[in-house]
Parts: C-alpha cells; sequence; structure tokens
C-alpha cells in the first residue's frame, strides 16, 4: 500500500476497531446530544442541519433549471418562479454557505488545532446551533405559509411597499440567523486569542485556524449592520413610515448602501474558511509546507479588511456619483490581490512536493482552477464601464456561482472528505468518491459557463421567460445542472454508508501535521489527554516524519 | 485596438452568427467588446498559467516520481511578483473601465433627450415631440441619444444589451445613459431589476431607423401635444403661473431661461438648473428657494405623477420668454395649444 | 505561595486551564460583543446624520419637540445607575456581598426609572400624533403658531420630513430601551443569584461582563441625548 500513489494508510481492518470511547458514544441518548456542550457533537449537529437545508435549496435549484428549459413561463407561475430563486438564494447564502465550513468543520477542528479542549463558550456555540435551527424553522415556516418574493437581496421599495408576500416572517429567520453566525464568529475570534496551548504562537497556527479568524472578524463587524438593515425594512413594511421611500422624504439608496455593507463582507466570510481547508489539504497531499505561510495568513486578514471597504461596487449602474464608483472601483481591484496571491502559493506549494490525487486533493484543484475563473470574472465586474454590460444579467449569475458553488462548495467537499474519518474514525470509499468529485467538476462547467456567454449577450437574471434564441444555451446550463445534482448526491449517499460499513480510520490516515492527527479518531470529548506542548512549526512533516518512526500506532 | 478592422468585423460577425455575441449596434460598443476581449484574453492567460503550473507540478512532482518531498518556506521574490503582476493589470482594468464607464454616462451636450418612465410591468418613452411609447423606443441612428429616467414605484434597470448600455430607473431621482445607434434594426430591450411578478415580461424592443425614416415616423405617431404643450397646460392648470407669471412684483422667480443657469439659492448655495433640480424644487420646494424669495410654494408630492412632472420639466425646459405664461394667466386651462415650438410667436 | 491565585472554584469551566483564563476569556468576548453592538447601532446613527444633513430644518423643529428636562433627568438616571454599577463591581471583587446586592438593586432601580419616563415621553408622542405612520400629524409644525408655539413654521414638504425625525427617534430610543429592557431583566437574575452569594467567593465575573454590557448600554444613551435632544437647540424669543 505504501508504494503506490496514496499515501493512505489505514490500520489492518483484520484487526482494527474504532476506540472504546470517543465523543460519539461518550452520552447516550437524544438530551445529550441537543444539550451538549462539545464543539465536536455541535459541529455534527450543524452538518446535519445544513445538509437538509442544502438539499432544499438544491430543489428549488433544481426547478429553476428545468422551468429555464424553455423560453416560455411553463412550468410554473412567475409568483411561483420569483418565489423559488428568492428562496434558493435565502437559503444557500444563510443557511448553506455562511455556516457550512466554519460551523461544521471550523468547529470541529479549531479547538483541537489550536490545542484547546473545547472552543471559549461552549454554551453559545449551543445557542449559535439552536439560533440556527430556530431560523431555518422560521424561513421554512414563511415558505410553506406561501413563500416570499423579494429575491435575496430584499431591494427596496419593493419589499418594504410593493409585496405581499411573507417579507416580515423571512426577514425575521435572516436576522436570527445573522446571530448564529455573529456568536460562531465570536467564539472562534476569543478561543484563537486566548485558548492556544503553550507554544502555539500565532505563526504555528494551521492556516486554517488563520482563515477562520478573518471571516469571523467579518462574521462579527458585519452582520450586525445586516441585523439593523432588516429591522428598519421591517418596521418600514409594518408601520408605513419611509425611510426607504423617496416619497415620504426617504431614499431606497440608502437601504442598497446599508444592505450591501454587509452582503459584500458575506461573500468573503463564505469563501475564506474554504480557502483554510484549501491550505490544509494541498499541503497534505504535497507533503510540503504550504508555500509562503506568512503571505496567505496576511491575505487572509487583508481579504477581510479590504473586503469592508467595496460595498458600492453592487452599486455602480445605481446613481452613485461617478467619483464614489472611482473609489469603489479601485479598491474592489486592490480586493483581488490577496486572492490572487493564495492562488500562486497553492499552485507553487505543489512544487517539489510529492503529490497524490485522493479526493480530498481533487476537490482542491477543482476549487483552485473554478475559483481562478470566478475571481477573474469578479475582475471584470470590477471594471467599472465593464460592469454596464455585465450587471444583472446572467453573467453575474455564473461568477458568484463560480466562486460559491465551484469555490467555497468544492472546498467543503474538500473538508468533509479530508477530515470524514478523524470526525468519524471510518474511511469513505475511494473510487466512489473520486467518481463523484469528477462528476461534479464537469457538471459544475457544464451548468455554468454557458450562463457567462448568455450574460454577455445580454440575458437578465431573476428572468422567468427569455428571448428563443438564448434557448440552447440554457438547455446546456440545465443538462449540467442534472449531472451537478447526481454528482452532489453520491456524496450523502456514501458518506452514509461508511459510517457503519467503511474502514476503519486510525489517528492519521493522510499522515498529516496538525494536532488534530496527533489524536485518537474520532477524538475523546475533551480532545486531548493531556494539555500539548507545541514546539514545532505548522506543516512540519519532517517532524512528523521523526515522530512516526519512534512510535508504534495500536488501534482499539 | 489594434486588431486589423477586417479581422475585427470578421471575428464579431463569426461570433454573432452562433448567437454566442451580441450585435455591435452602437458607437460605443466596440469600446465595450475591446475590454472584454481584453479581459477574457487575461482571465485565459490567467487559467492557462495557473493550469499549466497545476498540471506540470502534479506530473514532475507526483509521487511516483518524487517520493520524498523538499520543504520549501517561501521566496520573496516570488510573493513580490505574483503581487505585482496582478495588481498592475487590475489597475490597467481599472483605468480603461473608468474611461469606459466616464464615457457611457456623461452624454455629449447635442444629445437629444427621450424621458423614459418605467412602472411595474412596463416602460412608457416619451419623445419631447410627444410621441408615447409603451414597451418600444424608436430612435435614429447618427445621433446622440440620452434617455432621462425615472421609476413610478420600484426598482427596474433598462438594459439594451446590443447597444451595451444599461443604468438602473430609481423612484425619487432622474437617472440618465446616452447611446448613439449605428445599425437599422431592432434589438432587445430588458428590465434587468428585479421588479416583482412580471420582470420578466417588463420587455420591448428597440428599433433603431435611419434619420428621414424617425422624421417620418416621429410626425406620423405624434399623439397630440408634445410634451412641453402638455407641461404648459399643466403649467397653467395647476396654477404655476400665479406666482411664476414672469411680471416683476410676482411671488415666484421668472422660469424663462432659468434651465441650465446657476443659481443663487437662498441660504446662499449655488446649483445647476438641471432635469433633477427642477423636479425636485416641484417636489420639496422649501430646500429649493431662489434667493430674493420667499419660502411658500407649496408641495406638489403626491398631486402629480411622473408623467406630469416630466411634461413640466421639458416645458421649463424650454421656456425661453414668458410670453405663453402670460398669455395663460386669465385662463383655468389652456385651451389653445400652444405651437410646436412655443418661441414662435403668433401675431 | 500559590494559595490565592489557584483556588479551584466550583464555577470553574474544564475546558479552561485557570481561573484567570476563564475570566480573561469572558471578558474578551464580552468587548468583542459589544462592538458587535456599536455596529448595530451604528446603522442607525448613519442614517440619522444623513437624513439630519438632508433635512436640516425639519429635524431640528422636531428636535424642539422633545423635552430636554426628561431627556437630562433620564441622562442623570442612567449615570447613576452606571455608577451603582461600578460600585455594584468593586463590592462583588472586595467580597461585600450585601453592598453588592444593594447595588445591583439601585441599579436596577435607576433603570426603571429611565425606562418609565421613556414610557412618559412616548405616551405624549402618542398623544400629540407624533408617532410615525398613518396617524402622523405635521399641523403643529406648519403652524405653530395655532398650538401657542413661537417655533417658525415649517413649508409643508419640509414638515413631512418630521416623520423621518420621529421614525429615527422611535427607532433608536426604542432599541436603546429595549437594550435596556434586556438589562434589567439580567438585573433581576443577578440580583437574585447575589443574594445567594454567587457572587461573593471570588468568581465575580458575570457581574464584570453585566457591568461592561450596562456600560455600554449607558454610553449609546450619551450619544442618543445631544444627538437627538441637544443640538443646535435654539432659544425660543
Amino acid at each position: 500500500m505504501s508504494e503506490s500513489n496514496t499515501i493512505l494508510k489505514l490500520p489492518d481492518q483484520r484487526t482494527a476497531t474504532m476506540p472504546k470511547r470517543h465523543y460519539i458514544n461518550n452520552e447516550d441518548g437524544l438530551l445529550s446530544w441537543l444539550l451538549t456542550g462539545d464543539h465536536k457533537r455541535i459541529a455534527m449537529l450543524y452538518l446535519m442541519s445544513i445538509t437538509v437545508f442544502f438539499f432544499i435549496g438544491g430543489a428549488f435549484a433544481g426547478l429553476i433549471r428545468l422551468e429555464l428549459l424553455t423560453p416560455q413561463p411553463d412550468l410554473v407561475s412567475s409568483d411561483t418562479y420569483n418565489k423559488l430563486f428568492t428562496m434558493h438564494g435565502i437559503i444557500m447564502v444563510f443557511l448553506f454557505l455562511v455556516p457550512s465550513v466554519p460551523a461544521t468543520i471550523g468547529n470541529f477542528l479549531i479547538p483541537i488545532m489550536v490545542g484547546a479542549k473545547d472552543l471559549a463558550f461552549p454554551k453559545i456555540n449551543l445557542l449559535s446551533w439552536y439560533l440556527y435551527v430556530i431560523a431555518g424553522i422560521t424561513i421554512l415556516t414563511a415558505l410553506v405559509l406561501g413563500g416570499v418574493d423579494t429575491g435575496w437581496t430584499f431591494t427596496t421599495p419593493l419589499s418594504t411597499h410593493y409585496l405581499n408576500t411573507h417579507v416580515l416572517t423571512t426577514a425575521v429567520g435572516v436576522f436570527i440567523a445573522g446571530f448564529s453566525s455573529i456568536f460562531t464568529g465570536l467564539n472562534f475570534i476569543v478561543t484563537i486569542h486566548r485558548m492556544r496551548a503553550p507554544g502555539m504562537t500565532w505563526f504555528r497556527m494551521p492556516l486554517f485556524c488563520w482563515a477562520h479568524y478573518a471571516a469571523s472578524i467579518l462574521m462579527v463587524l458585519g452582520t450586525p449592520v445586516l441585523a439593523i438593515t432588516l429591522v428598519l425594512v421591517a418596521l418600514e413594511r409594518v408601520f408605513g413610515i419611509g425611510v426607504f421611500d423617496p416619497t415620504k422624504g426617504g431614499d431606497p439608496i440608502l437601504f442598497q448602501h446599508l444592505f450591501w455593507f454587509y452582503s459584500h463582507p458575506a461573500v468573503y466570510i463564505m469563501i475564506l474558511p474554504g480557502m483554510g481547508v484549501i491550505s490544509e489539504v494541498i499541503s497534505t497531499f504535497s507533503r510540503k509546507r504550504v508555500f509562503g505561510y506568512t503571505a496567505v495568513a496576511f491575505s487572509s486578514v487583508a481579504i477581510a479588511l479590504f473586503g469592508f471597504f467595496v460595498w458600492a461596487h453592487h452599486m455602480f449602474i445605481m446613481g452613485v456619483s461617478n467619483y464614489s464608483a472611482l473609489v469603489f472601483s479601485l479598491l474592489t481591484m486592490l480586493v483581488a490581490v490577496p486572492s490572487a496571491i493564495k492562488i500562486f502559493n497553492w499552485t507553487f506549494t505543489l512544487q517539489k512536493g510529492s503529490i497524490t490525487f485522493e479526493t480530498p486533493m481533487l476537490y482542491a484543484f477543482g476549487f483552485m482552477g473554478l475559483f481562478t475563473i470566478g475571481g477573474l470574472t469578479g475582475v471584470f465586474l470590477g471594471a467599472l464601464g465593464m460592469d454596464i454590460q455585465l450587471t444583472e444579467t446572467y453573467f453575474i449569475v455564473a461568477h458568484f456561482h463560480f466562486v460559491m458553488v465551484g469555490g467555497m462548495l468544492m472546498a467543503f467537499l474538500a473538508g468533509v472528505h479530508f477530515w470524514w474519518p478523524k470526525m468519524t474514525g471510518r474511511m469513505y470509499p475511494e473510487s466512489l468518491s473520486k467518481l463523484a468529485a469528477v462528476t461534479t467538476f464537469i457538471g459544475f462547467n457544464l451548468t455554468f459557463l454557458p450562463q457567462f456567454i448568455v450574460g454577455y449577450l445580454g440575458m437578465p437574471r431573476r428572468y422567468h421567460s427569455y428571448p428563443a434564441e438564448y434557448q440552447v444555451l440554457n438547455v446546456l446550463s440545465t443538462a449540467g445542472a442534472t449531472v451537478l445534482g447526481v454528482g452532489y448526491m453520491l456524496p450523502v449517499l456514501y458518506l452514509a454508508w461508511s459510517l457503519k460499513y467503511g474502514a476503519i480510520a486510525g489517528n492519521n490516515p493522510w499522515q498529516a501535521t496538525g494536532l488534530e492527527w496527533q489524536i485518537q479518531s474520532p477524538p475523546l470529548t475533551p480532545n486531548f489527554i493531556e494539555t500539548p506542548i507545541v514546539d514545532y512549526e505548522a506543516y512540519d512533516y519532517e517532524w512528523l516524519a521523526r515522530k512516526t518512526e519512534q512510535e508504534v500506532t495500536t488501534v482499539g | 485596438m489594434h486588431i486589423s478592422p477586417v479581422l475585427w468585423q470578421f471575428l464579431v460577425k463569426w461570433l454573432n452568427a452562433s448567437a454566442l455575441f451580441p450585435r455591435e449596434a452602437s458607437t460605443i460598443a466596440p469600446y465595450m467588446d475591446a475590454l472584454y476581449f481584453f479581459l477574457l484574453a487575461m482571465t485565459v492567460v490567467g487559467m492557462a498559467l495557473v493550469g499549466a503550473l497545476i498540471l506540470g507540478f502534479s506530473i514532475r512532482y507526483r509521487k511516483a516520481r518524487n517520493p520524498v518531498a523538499t520543504q520549501v518556506e517561501g521566496s520573496t521574490l516570488l510573493e513580490a511578483t505574483w503581487t505585482i503582476i496582478p495588481l498592475a493589470l487590475f489597475l490597467v482594468c481599472f483605468v480603461w473601465g473608468a474611461l469606459l464607464y466616464f464615457r457611457i454616462y456623461n452624454p455629449p451636450t447635442n444629445a437629444m433627450n427621450i424621458y423614459i418612465v418605467g412602472k411595474q410591468w412596463m416602460w412608457k418613452a416619451e419623445h419631447p415631440g410627444g410621441q408615447h411609447e409603451i414597451n418600444a423606443l424608436h430612435v435614429p441612428i447618427g445621433r446622440p441619444v440620452q434617455l432621462t429616467m425615472i421609476s413610478q414605484d420600484v426598482f427596474h434597470s433598462y438594459s439594451i444589451p446590443d447597444f451595451r448600455v444599461k443604468r438602473e430607473v430609481i423612484p425619487g431621482r432622474y437617472t440618465t445613459v446616452w447611446f448613439q445607434a449605428t445599425d437599422v434594426g431592432t434589438y432587445h430591450l430588458f428590465c434587468t431589476q428585479y421588479c416583482g411578478t412580471a420582470h420578466s415580461a417588463m420587455i420591448g424592443e428597440i428599433t433603431a431607423m435611419t434619420p428621414d425614416d424617425y422624421d417620418k415616423w416621429t410626425r406620423d405617431s405624434t399623439s397630440g401635444m408634445s410634451l412641453a404643450q402638455n407641461g404648459e397646460r399643466l403649467f397653467a392648470s395647476m396654477g404655476c403661473n400665479a406666482c411664476h407669471s414672469g411680471n416683476a412684483a410676482a411671488r415666484g422667480p421668472s422660469l424663462a431661461g432659468v434651465y441650465g443657469s446657476k443659481l443663487q439659492l437662498n441660504d446662499g448655495s449655488q446649483v445647476q438648473v438641471t432635469d433633477a433640480y427642477l423636479r425636485d424644487a416641484i417636489l420639496n420646494p422649501s430646500q429649493h428657494i431662489t434667493a430674493g424669495y420667499a419660502p411658500i410654494m407649496p408641495t406638489y408630492q403626491g398631486q402629480i405623477s411622473e408623467d406630469g412632472l416630466i411634461d413640466l420639466v421639458e416645458y421649463i425646459k424650454n421656456m425661453q420668454t414668458n410670453y405663453r405664461v402670460q398669455q395663460t394667466l386669465t385662463t383655468a386651462q389652456s385651451n389653445q395649444a400652444a405651437p410646436v415650438t412655443p418661441e414662435m410667436v403668433k401675431p | 505561595m500559590h494559595e490565592d491565585h489557584h483556588e479551584v472554584l466550583p464555577q470553574h469551566l474544564h475546558h479552561f486551564a485557570t481561573e484567570e483564563q476563564q475570566r480573561e476569556t469572558g471578558t474578551f468576548g464580552m468587548w468583542l460583543f459589544l462592538l458587535t453592538e456599536i455596529m448595530f447601532f451604528g446603522g442607525l446613527f448613519f442614517a440619522y446624520l444623513l437624513f439630519r444633513n438632508w433635512y436640516y430644518d425639519a429635524f431640528v423643529a422636531a428636535s424642539n419637540q422633545l423635552s430636554i428636562p426628561l431627556g437630562a433627568f433620564n441622562t442623570v438616571m442612567l449615570i447613576s445607575s452606571g455608577f451603582c454599577m461600578a460600585v455594584g463591581v468593586w463590592a462583588a471583587e472586595v467580597r461585600k456581598q450585601s453592598l453588592l446586592v444593594i447595588m445591583l438593586i439601585l441599579t436596577t432601580f435607576f433603570g426603571l426609572v429611565f425606562i418609565g419616563v421613556k414610557y412618559v415621553e412616548y405616551k405624549e408622542k402618542w398623544e400629540l400624533h407624533h408617532i410615525p405612520g398613518a396617524h402622523f400629524d405635521v399641523s403643529q409644525f406648519e403652524n405653530p403658531a395655532a398650538y401657542g408655539l413661537k417655533e417658525k413654521p415649517l413649508a409643508p414638504d419640509m414638515a413631512e420630513k418630521t416623520q423621518v425625525f420621529f421614525f429615527l427617534y422611535f427607532a433608536m430610543t426604542g432599541m436603546h430601551a429595549l437594550h435596556m429592557i434586556i438589562g434589567v431583566g439580567l438585573l433581576v437574575w443577578l440580583i437574585l443569584r447575589a443574594r445567594r452569594g454567587a457572587f461573593s467567593s471570588g468568581y465575580v465575573a458575570p457581574i464584570e461582563n453585566f457591568g461592561l454590557y450596562w456600560h455600554f448600554v449607558d454610553i449609546v444613551w450619551l450619544f442618543l441625548f445631544p444627538l437627538l435632544y441637544l443640538i443646535n437647540r435654539h432659544p425660543l424669543h
């Protein structure tokens, strides 16, 4: 097994068993899960809930693409269609992408990676999950009661005065989800500042932690602005006064500024944790320290900082002054640079490495390619004049799906596969997972590349029907979506299968560095038997080699 | 563009024939497409570079070929390279994009003006001569056309992809965009800002015609009064002429020739009198008092539609003398329509 | 000689190495939470400053409607409650249980008075039809003389903008009052626990952290009061 093209090293399956005690069998009963303070259990609770919401949001995407097979509005009514894309956006953004990596993988791993027994505030962590669930139920309630059709962007005055759908219920749901996010971010920041083990300096932390730290700053500082904006929308809707209504002296552009002040950093909240995953995966499967550790760490923080100053690039054609448009365009170009730096650093991590191509690495490669395209098309949009043609068309839809789905979702899947053995003690079936990864990649490109083209042609977004000459491209896109759907179903199936029938993983099947791989799989509830003392750098494969030489691994 | 014009035309026509690329039907379209191709090229080169590196490294350094990795901390030189080069490229995009943006949103002074009012879920176009169109717009080729747009309800966006222009249409203030059509034909008009149930039905047709055909169309589709004439009627029927009569002791300032001038306000500031100013002054007069006058003008907020405001604005824009104002002072409604060009005085 | 620093409190949580780490972490967390609150209120402050700039005359006239005496009295109430809270924190640190309880009760008392005065102010607005919405009445601003006021009258379109002022007034003071009510609720809980001696044996973190929260709510009011009540108040002749 060790001469082959994989670094996977599993214990002898004839004698291997799961550890006697771990966080899953430590306590029994539903209440022990629902009232847990254990960050690992909370992470699992999150994983199950976001998967449910992912598939609900995905079902809506399927219906949208189905409708768009034909130019005519013939599958559902216009109002229903509007509700479908609104719910798809709200669920995917607030109930899937924002919590995806941080609340599942981040919650599970950050305490372990810094050498702590738990996050700083376990009860707040649990509260965070409950807020998430309540938010999800609230949004589903809005759905069941008849849906909402504001678009996920709640543009005023449409959302305040011109719709009689369940705007208020949805706004309340998103508000609560926002606080779930704020508490998660707060927990991470305090944990990273205050709970690192002896010897774990800032620059010895895995880059995964740096990425989450940066994302947490955004969560903590940006999300409250969304909260107050939703409060104002709700008040205006209920009491009919006009802080966003021009006939009453208000200004709808004020809403745009307040909304995008959060929603632009939100996209970095969504992508930064994914970038953290990629750092870990690329490093492990090249057996090499990430090239330019400091640059990658600082670029995460730079993205967070710059990300606060570019919000009006969503408003270039809305009548903002030409001069503010200039400033925001310039800053948008600046925020693109740290992402480019990361891509190159990851690429050069491969050089002189010893590369293998297990499933997490495949997803990571997919991320790098697709995120590069997505990020560069962002530069298209940041160039003022170009934005005039491209904004509000399918080019935008393609751009953000490239970064969010081709980027973030691939990173999430990379992370789930990479840390699955750690979280569950089991390995997933490798050939099936590789198939799923490739299927996803092909399906994704088929779905979203045609959308760039049809966007430049002029097809607007959020359109129920469209001119006939756009049909071929839409059919390609729907075909791709079908393949993509299959690609996403497969992991659910084989990962569930692996819980019972997967190979026993052992402590460190990937022979990776990082504190999480030095403890058992699944970990004990307090993570460590004794507090680790860290006297080596991150990604120290030489240290790892020395350590494994001296060790005798037993499992059971 | 340093590509030979022949090659460029061929490229564009070929792309368009396969319905993968929009037509270039305005003067700005080639500039937009040039930037687009530059960005596309940058993306393809960037992808190729990253792709080649990943592929190359994956093959050369795969485990079978390189069983032991060499730990490398980093390279400040490389970091600097891939910081500075992308930054430089992005800044080029910034400058180019900014120049294009200013070109599209700053109309030439000789542009003819057409008003657009967007409402759920249709577009109304109002030519100064009084021609009204629904979900359509007729324009001449070879002349710069400025669209002054406003929404009656929610956010919309006026988009003509083949002209490469688009602008948000907002309630409460005018937004403008301009273009000069180059090819006769019909082109898509879309509303691109989600505006409710029938958002995807808020589409229309732009018809670009030769100047002669356009003149003919203008004459054939006049529905009676021009915008300015309608404005004159409103000016009298809503009582504006009572204070803005042009008399020396009038309670309100004379509006003849005020459009385009620099006006001194009573709080000491100076403003440029634009369409937006005129509209705002009608709706929020207390913030737009001309110096030397008392703040007694009532507000017309809620009493006049955007169409009516456009008529009034158009009337005041073309008002060179107070002759017609004086003439209509004694009539509650101006039943005698003024001549098409109000300054043409009938003896 | 380690007795002072290594006494293990019953409230010591297992995932912290030392009690000191637990306490510092808790305080850090509270400061971070207050930062999010600043961003939360920030949106409202931004909207207020924007509209005040646009509709200056309306905002001045509407601001004159607010009662400075009541606002000033409330400010004194809040500062007093803040002082009592600070003394309470000290009392917890030096383990004077009865002083702590008294201070917490006083803090609550001042907080309740504040909320009571706010109720009085809101009720007055209701009676004058200054609550934004369908029943808002601008006549007092268009024709102050008829109400016995010596203000300058506002033009009708500017008078309409007073509604924006009142909307922001209610939104900002309402949000602030909501935070105070939550604070009073927490105070009641703290008083009950303090009476049972929960904070008199060295475990002061909840008192300290609540103190931070309470002082923050105090500071928000110290910004609200001048911005809403005081600036550009011109003397009535």
